[in-house]
């Protein structure tokens, strides 16, 4: 195990080179003579100076203490942390698809236009919306511009007292961020004893002054709310509409569609449900698709097809504006692309049902080791407690850090915030049962020793290349590069 | 059956009896029958790898990549030498299949990665932090307005006309709602004129924008533009490129207060315009409202070096509509393609790339003037990008050197209607002299 | 250790204490535990009129933020940068560990607050 971690900037020695460029094939003027001296830098930025075998080293030896999804199981809830499937990595890679400028003139780029519209039909379909756009970049990026369009909506009718936003108690922290930068106050309502939305609290919430209400269906807590009609026939009758956080749209592909459960815009993550890596936490892509209605508020461009050719329409005077430059991620999109062609519409619904079956079955292989607050079938994932194990003074942490041991990813914790000391757990369909069964029997392990040695669980991880990390330092005196590094 | 989903009908049987219902559908029983999905979406059915990687080979053929185009168009994003280390590196499943790094005992790598790019940022921009990246150039300058709206208090900014277009759109976008002014200030021979900010300039205004090289490639005087803003008590935001920080004073010595830009040129494909990645960097004094994630150094319980995201509280997941953000990702990747590019191109490989584009941009452009068919525009000096006046109509000399596979560049009239028939040729170390010629032959041969 | 003529605590588990025409202001041990290791004080700036409930400052833990409401109307005359460079002094003792002090511009608002023992009962059932 390596006990010296030394930065790219340690191993920088004076001279070493990692790059080859030509020689300057023009005549050459002096710089001074190109660009004014009072503009130029006296010296240059102190960038390491390393050779090429240096730098792979050091990237691969990073590389060597992460954990990625082919490492092993990674059942991190909300997070959809399927296989990212390889043949994607090459398809990306195709220099038509790489070497491409965004500004290059249309006709020069009809197969990334062709392979943006039809993503856009394809998810389309899958939600049952009427036209996605795809330039959002991620998902809290796919609710900023959701809600916008929403906010233009009601101001394109005249209706400009609509301030507000119903947001459940159990929702994504980025619901209420992405509602405040769009210009809306949060209302919050509670979830009832099934974990569902309280009707007759959105009843009493919903008015004239509402704009709408943000909901993931299936919820955080992993459970499909099966009054959606009711509730989006409540959020309607007032004037408002209905937007869906696509976050946990794995449980439902092929199953239901937000469409015909009465939303009116829909935000997807790529990154999650259609496979595209997380990349260490990028990037993603969280397109945005919208019933009719909405349609003229789309971010534009928006990309069309004549019948003969793809061409980006930017002749769109309800649109809300551009969100991001060019067309979104496009190499993310592409993924997700090949993607859903590989798996086909029995796939994708496969694909959720395995995905359901997967956490069902981890639910009741552990519901008698931890505490199961919301004791009914669940979809995609499944939400313990560790309020059992705090009894012995053994925190939802220990249990996550004491899994880092067991070569597991943890699961997320404390969220939803309504779960005291949460355990989310999200194995998706890509986990085989061989898997499961050895996540089971870490957790059933772990679960005892909570009972009988709980001092093991408050001091792990013991098996990783760092051991837990003083967070309150790093925030309290915060050195956040290297000039600023206390060298040691 | 997918490959994707490794339970056979036999596993998944033994499951369900486990569970303890009979079908797979009882585990639905919470969704209304009336909005189940009757039979198949109506989508393709699957292909296998070979049809797949077929359809995306004939998708791909059907683009004119700059492999077989030469690339002179810039104007935001640019045709760069990419080293191969950092494909390879990128591609280890550690770095791309990882998740964010919230577990930081098995995310060191990301998360070092992370802090020696901050430390890059900060060297090249000459500021004192960095935030682990944003999704793009424009996005960064939106929120490099919104922080400054919210550490003064003010609602006005003014942002040069010379800021790239697409930045000034998704700027208009994300202020729109949420009651924040943006004014423009104009030009003077492609640079932004001063007197003009001057007389726009308000007590209400939290912040002026700039973009450096501007969107014609030329040099703007930060330092001039610094005072104007300081003296008004509004803070400086510029949009740089990083490439040319190799040899440009940092922006951080000359007075701004938030740096931020476009980060594809460091080690990132062109891919149609995405995934790219915003750098933003910040004064001390705005450390703790700065958006999105940051990486900070500490120990461990043995007193071990590591490294962890801290300044956690700014963010959505736990200030939720306090959040100074809502951004939630970082490019990630991307930054870690940035981080490998800045190390293999090093202190003198960067400042190498610099000068060679500035010299053979200016090559380009004495070429062009000489043969009489193109005008100057501007007189100020440029660093890789320049605009150039055709005598004859633009959009056909684009389209013609189409056709010769030369991708001439970017036609400013789209987004400046007064100036019609100019072109804004960029020029990187990639094109050779033979490159170079060859569009100033074909450029004049009608 | 500071011995107040008068000390008051708030529904958001600030305390106050009262000296002359000024007033103490912290948060009391009970909001102390239950933010964990204190990290960062976000302080007011001086000489900024406050209503009550007006959020006074910020004090953040790693993982949580929680704004400090002013109970009271008043100047800030004082705000301890201490603070700034140190602020697990918050920690070791919450009571004796004030953040800002404010001149009273309505002593009838203190009286409204809750004294030791109600507050005490208070925030046990707050539990």
């Amino acid at each position: 195990m390596k006990t010296e971690t030394q930065t790219i900037f340690e191993k920088s020695r004076p001279g070493k080179k990692a790059y080859s460029l030509p020689e300057c094939d023009v005549p050459k003027t002096p710089l001074s003579e190109l660009i004014p001296g009072n503009f130029l830098r006296d010296t240059p930025p102190e960038l390491p100076e390393v050779s090429e075998v240096d730098a792979v080293r050091h990237f691969t030896e990073l590389s060597k203490w992460n954990y990625g999804v082919d490492s092993g199981f990674y059942p991190l809830g909300s997070c959809t942390m399927k296989y990212n499937p390889k043949i994607n990595e090459e398809i990306v890679r195709m220099k038509g698809f790489t070497q491409i400028h965004p500004y290059q003139s249309g006709e020069s780029v009809q197969g990334c236009l062709e392979v943006l519209y039809k993503t856009g039909e394809m998810l389309a379909e899958i939600t049952g919306m009427d036209k996605f756009s795809l330039q959002p970049a991620a998902g809290a990026h796919g609710e900023l511009c959701g809600l916008m369009i929403m906010k233009a909506w009601h101001e394109s009718r005249n209706d400009t007292v609509r301030k507000k936003i119903i947001i459940p108690d159990s929702a994504h922290g980025t619901n209420p961020a992405s509602a405040a930068v769009a210009g809306f106050d949060v209302v919050e309502v509670k979830s009832d004893e099934n974990g569902w939305i309280d009707l007759n609290s959105l009843r009493e919430t919903m008015s004239s002054e509402i704009a709408g209400l943000m909901l993931t269906n299936p919820n955080t807590l992993g459970l499909f709310d099966g009054n959606i009609l009711e509730i989006a026939d409540i959020v309607h009758e007032k004037g408002g509409l209905l937007y869906y956080d696509g976050a946990n749209m794995n449980a439902i592909m092929g199953i239901t569609r937000p469409g015909d459960m009465g939303f009116d815009i829909v935000h997807l993550n790529l990154h999650k449900t259609f496979s595209t890596p997380h990349g260490g936490g990028g990037p993603g892509s969280g397109p945005v698709g919208v019933v009719e209605k909405l349609v003229p508020f789309l971010p534009k461009p928006v990309i069309e097809y004549s019948g003969k050719s793809y061409y980006l329409d930017y002749e769109r005077p309800l649109s809300i504006g551009r969100v991001k430059s060019f067309y979104g991620n496009f190499a993310v999109v592409l993924k997700a692309y090949a993607y859903i062609l590989s798996m086909g519409p029995e796939g994708l619904r496969q694909a959720s049902e395995t995905a359901v079956l997967n956490a069902n079955y981890i639910l009741k292989k552990l519901k008698n080791d931890y505490l199961l607050p919301y004791d009914r079938v669940c979809m995609h994932e499944v939400v313990f407690s560790a309020m059992k194990q705090k009894e012995y003074g053994v925190t939802a942490t220990d249990i996550a850090k004491r899994l880092l041991d067991f070569g597991y990813h943890p699961p997320t914790v404390y969220f939803p915030l309504i779960v005291k000391e949460a355990l989310m757990i999200e194995p998706t369909e890509t986990e085989s049962k061989e898997t499961l069964d050895q996540f089971i029997s870490a957790m059933k392990q772990i679960a005892k020793e909570a009972e009988n040695d709980p001092e093991c669980l408050k001091s792990a991880p013991h098996n990783t290349v760092v051991s837990r990390l003083d967070e309150a330092r790093a925030a309290r005196k915060p050195v956040l590069n290297e000039m600023s590094g206390t060298n040691n | 059956m997918s490959k994707y989903i490794p339970n056979t009908d036999e596993q998944k049987r033994d499951m369900l009896s486990e569970i303890g219902v009979a079908d797979i559908n009882d585990l639905f029983c919470d969704i209304p029958e009336e909005i189940r999905v009757k039979g198949p979406l109506n989508l393709p059915k699957s292909l296998s790898d070979i049809e797949l990687t077929k359809h995306m080979q004939m998708l791909s053929d059907k683009n004119s990549d700059t492999d077989h185009y030469t690339c002179f168009i810039g104007a935001g994003a640019y045709d760069h030498y990419i080293p191969a280390i950092i494909d390879h590196l990128i591609s280890r499943q550690e770095f791309y299949t990882a998740y964010t790094p919230y577990q930081p005992e098995i995310s060191q790598g990301t998360l070092q990665a992370i802090f020696e790019y901050q430390s890059m940022i900060c060297l090249l921009t000459g500021m004192d932090v960095s935030n682990a990246s944003l999704y793009d150039g424009a996005s960064a300058v939106a929120e490099a307005v919104l922080l400054a709206c919210r550490a003064t208090g003010r609602t006005h900014v003014l942002a040069a006309k010379t800021l790239h277009p697409e930045s000034r759109e998704v700027l208009r976008t994300y202020t729109k709602f949420s009651g924040i002014t943006v004014d423009e200030y104009g030009f003077l021979n492609g640079i932004a004129d001063l007197s003009d900010l001057e007389a726009r300039l308000s007590p209400d205004t939290a912040a002026v924008v700039i973009q450096n090289p501007n969107f014609f490639g030329i040099i703007e005087d930060l330092k001039e533009i610094a005072e104007l803003a300081h003296k008004n008590k509004s803070l400086l935001i510029a949009s740089c490129d990083p490439i040319s920080l190799a040899l440009l004073k940092p922006p951080g010595e000359l007075g701004a207060d938030i740096v931020v830009g476009e980060g594809q040129s460091l080690g990132n494909p062109l891919s149609f315009g995405g995934p790219y990645l915003g750098f933003f960097a910040a004064s001390k004094q705005l450390m703790r409202k700065i958006p999105g994630r940051v990486v900070g150094e500490t120990v461990d319980l043995s007193g071990k070096r590591g490294f962890v995201l801290t300044l956690q509280t700014r963010e959505q997941h736990i200030r939720r509509e306090k959040a100074t953000s809502n951004i939630c990702t970082n490019h990630s990747l991307n930054a870690l393609a940035a981080t490998i590019y800045l190390t293999a191109m090093g202190k003198n490989g960067l400042r190498e790339v610099a000068e060679l584009c500035a010299q053979k941009a200016h090559y380009a452009y004495s070429r062009l003037i000489e043969t009489n068919k193109f005008s100057q525009v501007f007189s100020a000096p440029f660093f890789k990008e320049f605009a150039v006046k055709y005598r004859g109509d633009v959009h056909e000399l684009t389209a013609r050197l189409l056709e010769q596979k030369i991708l001439a560049g970017y036609i400013l009239e789209h987004d400046y209607t007064d100036m019609d028939n100019v072109l804004l040729v960029a020029v990187t170390e990639k094109r050779t002299k033979h490159e170079i010629d060859t569009l100033v032959e074909r450029a004049v041969c009608v | 250790m500071k011995e107040f003529e008068i000390k008051k605590y708030s529904k958001e588990h600030e305390w106050i204490g009262v000296e002359g025409n000024k007033a103490y202001i912290g948060i009391t041990e009970y909001a102390g535990n239950s933010l964990g290791e204190i990290v960062y004080v976000e302080l007011p700036e001086l000489g900024s009129e406050l209503n009550a409930g007006d959020v006074l400052g910020v004090v953040e833990s790693v993982k949580a933020a929680s704004d400090v409401y002013s109970p009271i109307s008043g100047k800030v005359v004082e705000i301890n940068e201490e603070l700034s460079e140190n602020p697990e002094k918050i920690n070791e003792d919450p009571e004796n560990c004030w953040i800002a002090v404010l001149e009273i511009s309505d002593p009838a608002q203190i009286d409204e607050l809750m004294d030791e023992k109600e507050y005490k009962k208070y925030s046990t059932e707050e539990e």
